[in-house]
């Protein structure tokens, strides 16, 4: 391999390294301002009927995020994982909708 | 082999070496050696129970003995037999049927035995303090929660430290799989037994924790006094069902699976055929344990769910037929045309196919919510699982035992007693279970001590009584097998059948330390099968030889397993007196003292060097 290609590899590498950088402090300010509003809207009071959903999905995205850019859930080589996490929350989804429906009293 | 292991050791020396051993074929043997123990203890539990039933009246044993016998027969064989030896066979074959040269986490995988064994030995020592548990082996609340004494205390930290264990080698195999094929073997390419071992390890990850959490809650309502099931209070003693049937349904996905595996493996070696429809038993495999995650509730149609949700889960329990279905009609295409050899093994596999065939059909009957009100808690669901889980578990441990033990032990076990002890056992498991059937659809309700006479019911009880002591007799007779084997037997060679299809036949019996001395080159489905047409007798090695890199043996999972179990008495006894907290936190010291030094203590294990393993011949 000549000195040139090493380069381009390096250069390639380094511009790759550089966006996942840039990914990552995206995520994490924006994983920040999530939770900011989440505090924000419990503390200036609003309906409760429009906070609980807000902050469920405000965790969602958290998740998401946590799952996919903080633990590369999102690079290749994820399959196996990424599918048995999806089966974990298949299953436990399958049980909290029998505890809440089929279990009376 | 080398020099230091053609030497005789003393037996504190052997002893030690199991103690502090992270081999996974050690640790296998050790699940067998524990397993094939509490099948025994289970199985005289088993003799017990029927001696009791022989008779109208009988008084053989008291109501309440009885009670704790049947608890502890359905919890030793399921999770102390059952499970063990399955867990044996994916130790000791997996590794080496998808090339690798040690599983993914040794200490764990040893930790996890370890946990396993003090687990059933903790549980069975309540037969000497004070009672064994007696609720049966579903523990249901309220029933768990208000027996009096220490044996449902038992139940509650015998399974939570066995069922640790479990989880454990579950995830360690699931990483060894993902992680560890060697070259060239793709999942598509992995044998049959790896697959179940794989998928049955899913169901260990994804189904423990319910039984975890349902235990902890049980723990806490009997020796804490909270009120999670105790109706009185505000709680829900339905909860307990649940959690107990969303792990106790995959539960017999995880142990039928893997005996799907075995005989998937010895049927395709002894019809002298690749195994027909591959890739439809691969998906047939997943939707049996993703189907078997949503039929729970079928153990609970008469509690009352409401007729819908009733429907839903008699729809989904039907529909595990497709792929069971499946299944039994790709064995029977695989022997079709093939020069089949019946063995020992084989004998095993074709008992089991028309055996566990009958056990499924009385499942889609009983899976038919409105007809399982008049089943349900007969002797025809005794017969109905006696028929899948020996028809089909037992029989494919035995199946397995019989093919697999040169690879383990190094001798094949004798044909004849092989031949004796199969039709003993497969006689009287028929003349046991068959006659349940009738004697369940007659009204004759499980779990009771005794049945009065003159019901028709005194014939049917003594044939099936008559037919545990043929299964106990084959039994003996597998064990004198065993010993004779031990004793006489001839070291096998390393395709002791001749037409091994896998790996694990392409090397030594039983395999060297390391398994591989090269890794081989995986060309496709069957390697070894493959090799062989191509007339080699050796895999082509995909690496040179080089020094082969090994971990360390430890002593920690020992001591950290028997740290839990001292602290599991403190839990049971703290209840009485509050002095046994003491010994609560003294195991509790020793184990996570020792998980500490595990932590802080850097082992990076030592290497098999080149020289040595070229001075061995192959």
């Amino acid at each position: 391999m000549t000195g040139a290609n090493i380069n381009k590899i390096n250069s390639f590498k380094k511009q790759k390294q550089k966006e996942e950088m840039k990914h990552q402090v995206i995520t994490f300010a924006l994983m920040i301002i999530f939770t900011l509003v989440a505090f924000i809207a419990v503390g200036a009071g609003m309906n409760k009927t429009y906070v609980i959903p807000l902050i469920l999905i405000l965790a969602l995205v958290q998740v998401g995020f946590q799952f996919y850019y903080f633990m590369h859930m999102k690079d290749k080589g994820h399959e196996v994982i990424s599918s048995l996490i999806y089966g974990g929350i298949w299953i436990a989804a399958v049980t909290v909708l029998t505890f809440t429906t089929i279990i009376w009293w | 082999m080398s020099i230091a292991s053609t030497q005789k050791k003393g037996f504190g020396a052997i002893l030690w070496d199991y103690l502090t051993t992270v081999d996974h074929k050690k640790i296998g043997n050790m699940y067998l050696a524990a397993g094939a123990f509490f099948f025994l203890l289970g199985g005289i539990e088993a003799l017990i129970i029927r001696i009791q039933l022989i008779k109208p009246e009988n008084d053989f044993i008291s109501a309440g003995l009885y009670n704790e016998m049947i608890t502890m027969h359905g919890t030793t064989m399921i999770f102390f037999a059952a499970m063990p030896m399955l867990l044996g066979f994916m130790n000791g074959v997996m590794p080496l049927q998808i090339g690798a040269r040690d599983v993914a986490f040794p200490f764990l995988n040893s930790l996890g035995f370890w946990l396993f064994l003090l687990g059933g030995i903790l549980m069975n020592l309540s037969w000497f303090f004070g009672g064994a548990p007696d609720a049966g082996w579903t523990g249901y609340a309220p029933l768990s929660t208000s027996s009096p004494g220490h044996g449902l205390d038992y139940y509650v930290m015998g399974l939570q430290l066995s069922g640790a264990g479990t989880l454990m080698g579950g995830i360690n195999f699931l990483v060894t799989i993902v992680t560890m094929r060697g070259p060239g073997m793709t999942y598509m390419r992995m044998p049959l037994f790896t697959w179940t071992t794989f998928v049955a390890s899913i169901l260990i990850l994804f189904a423990f924790p319910a039984l975890t959490v349902g235990l902890f809650l049980l723990q806490f309502d009997r020796m804490f006094g909270s009120a999670f099931f105790d109706v009185a209070l505000g709680g829900n003693s339905v909860i307990w069902q649940h959690l107990f049937w969303i792990f106790g349904h995959p539960e017999v996905y995880i142990l039928i699976l893997p005996a799907f595996g075995i005989f998937s493996e010895i049927i395709p070696t002894f019809s002298k055929k690749r195994l027909f429809g591959y890739s439809s038993m691969v998906f047939a495999t997943f939707l049996i344990a993703f189907l078997g995650f949503m039929v729970w509730a079928h153990h609970m149609f008469t509690v009352g769910l409401g007729p819908v949700a009733n429907s839903i889960f008699a729809v989904g329990t039907m529909a595990i037929a497709v792929p069971t279905g499946i299944k039994i009609f790709n064995w029977l295409a695989t022997m079709w045309g093939g020069s089949i050899k019946i063995n020992s093994a084989m004998l095993w596999a074709l008992g089991f196919i028309p055996s566990f065939t009958i056990g499924g059909m009385t499942g889609v009957m009983l899976g038919a919510s409105t007809a399982d009100f008049q089943y349900h808690d007969t002797y025809f669901v005794i017969a109905h699982f006696h028929y899948v889980i020996v028809g089909g578990v037992v029989f494919g441990i035995l199946a397995g035992l019989h093919y697999w033990w040169p690879k383990f032990f190094g001798k094949v076990l004798n044909e004849t007693m092989g031949k004796i002890a199969f039709w003993l056992f497969f006689i009287g498991f028929h003349l046991t279970f068959f006659i349940q059937h009738f004697l369940g659809l007659m009204g004759m309700p499980r779990r009771y001590w005794v049945f009065l006479e003159n019901q028709g019911l005194d014939t049917g009880n003594l044939i099936s009584t008559i037919g545990a002591f043929f299964m106990a007799a084959g039994s003996i007779v597998f064990i004198i097998n065993i010993i004779y084997t031990t004793a006489k037997g001839e070291k096998a060679a390393n395709d002791p059948w001749g037409t091994g299809r896998t790996l694990e036949w392409a090397i030594s019996s039983p395999a060297p330390e390391y398994n591989f001395k090269q890794l081989p080159l995986v060309r496709g489905l069957d390697p070894y099968w493959i090799e062989k047409m191509d007339g080699n007798t050796k895999m082509t090695p995909a690496e040179p030889l080089d020094d082969i890199h090994m971990p360390n043996g430890s002593i920690l999972p020992v001591v950290i397993s028997i740290g839990f179990f001292i602290a599991s008495f403190g839990f049971i006894y703290q209840v009485d007196n509050k002095s046994w907290l003491i010994v609560l936190f003294a195991g509790m010291v020793i184990a996570i003292g020792s998980m500490l030094i595990r932590s802080l203590k850097d082992d990076h294990g030592h290497h098999i060097h080149k020289e040595d393993l070229e001075k061995e011949a192959d």
